[in-house]
């Protein structure tokens, strides 16, 4: 257009000022270097995890248990082994409990409470319980079940007060997939004779199988890192243990333990258990999001 | 976004004068001008409206193609918009209308994946030229939309405002011109007490003049129309119908409609579009009851569509 | 059948809430009867040998740090929200909203792990920097930089919300109709016009909603700041001091509490639980007001578990 004159620009009216071109490549700038700014403790932490955790893997790390002894070299404060057994089994039981509870809550939620008042009350306390603090959840498992029994720490304590911990995400995640099964199939189910239960057993729980495995997942890499919680149920030990009624040693919790009593080499096998522990997060994860792309539903 | 441009056809289109500088003789570039018959004759026949308005700007489309992807919506257009003419484009669903009047302000790039080739001149000015601005384009070409559309945050003054607040320093100077707006959307007089409520309280049709107004504050030359009634009621549609032909009398008005009746209510021409392609355009009185092409003819007719 | 064993278990959910809250509050009883509601909530002085427990400096310190994540992380976060809802490449979209989710896979004490060792260290010389020059604005600049600090409490829960609050940002931003959007470009604005006038007025209230759930996440954070902190049972006398929050108090003397230490305990849990209800309920109502019901189920689940108060 240089060849034109001013006067025969059509948009010489309508140019945009050099101050409001300015100012939005200043609040483009800006935004983009807050992004950018976003990523860098991520591709630090990243960087870490992997230089300090890669250096302290070790078959030795994952075969022994911590021994307890803080003070000597690398080779005789043991592994994780009781750490990563004792997150599994907890991490499996708390699923145990909280899967079939928090879908069944889900589903009476979806199909029978409705708008119902009921059903709003649960609605609302469920979402209490995912704004409490994990550690109110430990509280609340201590009371109930180490004052209120008189006995001490035990693996199955700790699974429960993660069980608490998963389940207003597995309701409400499930909820919503459940939602999100188009009511005509619920409808030709009924038209078709079906009972009620057969029509939530045989079409809307399979339908929405994907999204809510994904939900329960979810929950459960959550619950994989939660150390606050198993402070003070699941306690903290050395010994690898497969009885859920003692106490029982996790990776969280010996991750924090490391930390709290730091020599160098607890400090090592910190990262290493930490490294550890975010990829057990990170495939649990990867599993969600490959599962939710399978799914049938939005 | 062809990206060479031919100067010599630029010169040309400058040699037959600009409207800004002969503004009591404005014509059209266009080589050959029909007369300007219709549903509203008179209306459009230049003469005394021009000697009080300034006219708006033509555009033309050339060759004009537009893509979502790889599919082709609009297969090379070449469409004259005539000043101070309301043109209707009318079509079955899915024939391009749309995307072809949002390639004209060049919203259609906005859509992710979507792009357009050909030109789009607006008097003699390519708007998809290299050095373009396409903010200004926006300015100079505004658009109405098929919902009303008010910013729902914003009370009735603040939506009018809202495109002069982006040039405009001090509060005090826009009130003129908000109350002009409004006036020449017709709207004034009945939300002149409650400039400071929500536009979004008004009805569809207050709501879509208000859309107007807000259009017609930041006095673009240009205004299209994407089926800018679909949304509201046969009263509502009927003051909306008003406004265009007065709007016309300053500002090229490019109005997408599927309802024939409207189009042959308020438009100088028609264009019939299908498939992607102009089929045909003229007067609209033409159109509707003489159409030079068959398919013209069954869609004007109802057989399809 | 199955409707009443549903409902029963429904029921049971809810009993179980209420039975745990009554519980929680027995068992606080003596620490609040003692000093008094009031007393103990806002009393100066945490000291266990001495039996006396006012939970004031570890108030402050939660709140210290939580209102230093929220100024650090919701800008950052917001920004990156707007960046990939509105600014950014279509193609670096989802790649770029899967890094900062990644942040929230991120276990609490993995944050507590490298903000100890790796970023407090680093950043102890830049601190006392900062706390040298500003040493003429009381409870901020002056004094001697701690390694563990309130600074660095904030900085690290300031990364830690800024996957929820950029979630939820982008979540709400991506219900701007795109009319909206177009209405403002129509009308010739730039893009940074198009995103002040069309999209940040429209999801204000959900950004707001989104910061407080960021809040409450921070406030209910346990074992990153309890290693990060310093755990000085005292109010901490600078920024760049030492101090104490509800969530570590516990956590780091649960362990060893006997009768009316564990009582001030369990309040010191009550007096959090009920603060982050407060705050979770302002943000839950504000996010529903601007949110529409999410659509992917992943998107969902992301939200819901990126929500949940963290430790």
């Amino acid at each position: 257009m240089s060849a034109r004159g001013a006067t025969t620009d059509p948009l010489a009216r309508f140019a945009v000022s050099s101050a409001r071109r300015r100012r939005d490549r200043i609040a483009r700038g800006t935004i983009l270097s807050a992004t950018l700014i976003a990523l860098v403790p991520l591709v630090l932490i990243i960087y870490y995890l992997l230089h300090r955790g890669l250096g302290s893997w070790s078959s030795s790390l994952f075969t022994t248990d911590p021994t307890g002894n803080t003070f000597f070299k690398s080779s005789s404060i043991g592994g994780i082994k009781s750490a990563i057994l004792g997150t599994l089994e907890i991490v499996a039981l708390a699923s145990a409990i909280s899967i079939p509870i928090g879908i069944g809550v889900a589903v009476w939620l979806v199909e029978y409470g409705r708008a119902s008042r009921f059903a709003h009350t649960v609605r609302f306390f469920v979402d209490v319980l995912t704004g409490v603090p994990s550690i109110v959840f430990g509280l609340f498992i201590y009371i109930v079940l180490i004052v209120g029994t008189g006995s001490t720490y035990a693996g199955y304590k700790g699974a429960f007060a993660l069980a608490l911990l998963m389940l207003p995400v597995v309701i409400r995640s499930a909820e919503v997939v459940l939602v999100l099964v188009p009511a005509a199939l619920r409808e030709s189910a009924l038209a078709l004779g079906a009972p009620r239960w057969r029509m939530i057993s045989s079409v809307v729980l399979p339908t929405a199988l994907a999204g809510m495995v994904t939900g329960v997942l979810l929950a459960i890499a959550r619950a994989a890192g939660e150390t606050a919680p198993l402070l003070f149920t699941a306690g903290a030990t050395l010994k690898t243990s497969s009885n859920l009624g003692q106490f029982m040693n996790s990776l969280p919790v010996q991750i924090y333990s490391d930390v709290t009593s730091p020599t160098t080499a607890v400090e090592h096998r910190a990262w290493g258990a930490a490294l550890t522990l975010v990829v057990m997060i990170l495939i649990v994860n990867l599993i969600a999001r490959l599962v939710s792309r399978r799914s049938r539903l939005a | 976004m062809t990206p060479t441009r031919s100067s010599a056809r630029v010169a040309d289109v400058s040699s037959e004068g600009h409207p800004r500088l002969g503004r009591h003789d404005w014509r059209s570039p266009a080589p050959a001008p029909e007369p300007p018959a219709g549903a509203r004759p008179g209306s459009a026949s230049g003469g005394d409206a021009a000697v009080e308005n300034r006219p708006g700007l033509s555009v033309r489309l050339e060759q004009l193609r537009a893509f979502y992807g790889d599919a082709e919506q609009l297969r090379g257009v070449d469409l004259e918009f005539r000043p101070n003419e309301v043109t209707a484009i009318i079509g079955p669903s899915g024939c391009g209308k749309s995307t072809l009047i949002r390639c004209i302000n060049r919203m259609h790039e906005e859509i992710p994946n979507a792009r357009a080739e050909g030109r789009v001149m607006l008097d003699d000015l390519d708007v998809y030229g290299p050095s373009v601005d396409v903010v200004a384009v926006r300015r100079a070409i505004g658009m109405v939309f098929q919902r009303p559309n008010p910013f729902p945050t914003m009370s009735i003054f603040d939506n009018v405002a809202a495109g002069l607040r982006l040039t405009a320093r001090r509060n005090g100077d826009l009130r003129p011109k908000v109350e002009a707006a409004l006036r020449s959307a017709g709207l004034w007089g009945e939300v002149s007490d409650r400039l400071g409520k929500p536009g979004a309280g008004l009805s569809g049709g207050q709501q879509q003049r208000l859309c107007i107004a807000r259009s017609l504050a930041v006095d673009p030359e240009v205004i299209l129309m994407d089926e800018p009634c679909s949304a509201l009621d046969p009263i509502a549609t009927l003051k909306i119908e008003e406004l265009i032909a007065d709007l016309k009398t300053r500002i090229t008005i490019v109005i997408v409609t599927h309802n024939m009746q409207q189009a042959a209510r308020v438009a100088d021409r028609t264009a019939f579009m299908l498939d992607g392609r102009l089929i045909e355009v003229g007067p609209t009185q033409e159109i509707f009851t003489n159409p030079a092409d068959l398919r013209t003819e069954e869609y004007v007719t109802g057989k399809f569509g | 059948m199955l409707k009443y064993g549903l409902t029963a278990l429904a029921a049971l959910i809810l009993a179980l809430i209420v039975y745990f809250f009554v519980r929680l509050v027995g068992e606080a009883g003596p620490a609040f009867s003692k000093a008094g509601l009031f007393g103990f909530t806002f009393g100066n002085g945490w000291n266990v040998s001495a039996e006396r427990f006012g939970a004031l400096p570890l108030l402050v310190g939660t709140l210290v740090t939580s209102a230093l994540a929220l100024l650090i992380g919701v800008p950052v976060a917001v920004a990156g929200a707007i960046y990939a809802t509105e600014l950014c490449p279509l193609r670096l979209r989802t790649p770029l909203t899967v890094l900062v989710e990644l942040l929230a896979a991120v276990p609490s004490v993995v944050y507590g792990l490298w903000g100890i060792f790796f970023l407090a260290p680093k950043l102890q010389g830049a601190e006392q920097w900062l706390a040298d020059r500003l040493s003429f604005v009381p409870f901020i600049g002056g004094g001697l930089v701690t390694i563990p600090n309130y600074f660095i409490t904030g900085l690290i829960l300031a990364i830690m919300i800024l996957p929820i609050v950029s979630a939820i940002s982008r979540e709400v931003m991506s219900t701007v109709p795109s009319d909206q959007k177009e209405a403002a470009l129509g009308l010739g604005a730039t893009r940074w016009e198009m995103i002040r006038t069309a999209v940040l007025p429209y999801c204000r209230s959900g950004i707001v909603g989104g910061a407080m759930l960021g809040l409450g996440r921070a406030i209910g954070e346990t074992i990153a700041v309890t290693i990060l902190i310093g755990d000085a049972p005292q109010l901490g006398r600078h920024l760049f001091g030492q101090g104490y929050s509800l969530a570590a108090v516990i956590a780091n003397e649960f362990g060893e509490a006997q009768g009316l230490h564990r009582s001030a305990l369990f309040a010191a849990g009550l007096v959090l639980f009920v603060l982050t209800l407060l705050v979770n309920g302002v943000a839950r109502m504000l996010v529903a007001r601007s949110a529409r019901p999410t659509q992917s189920p992943l998107a969902a689940a992301t939200l819901l578990t990126d929500t949940a108060a963290g430790a």
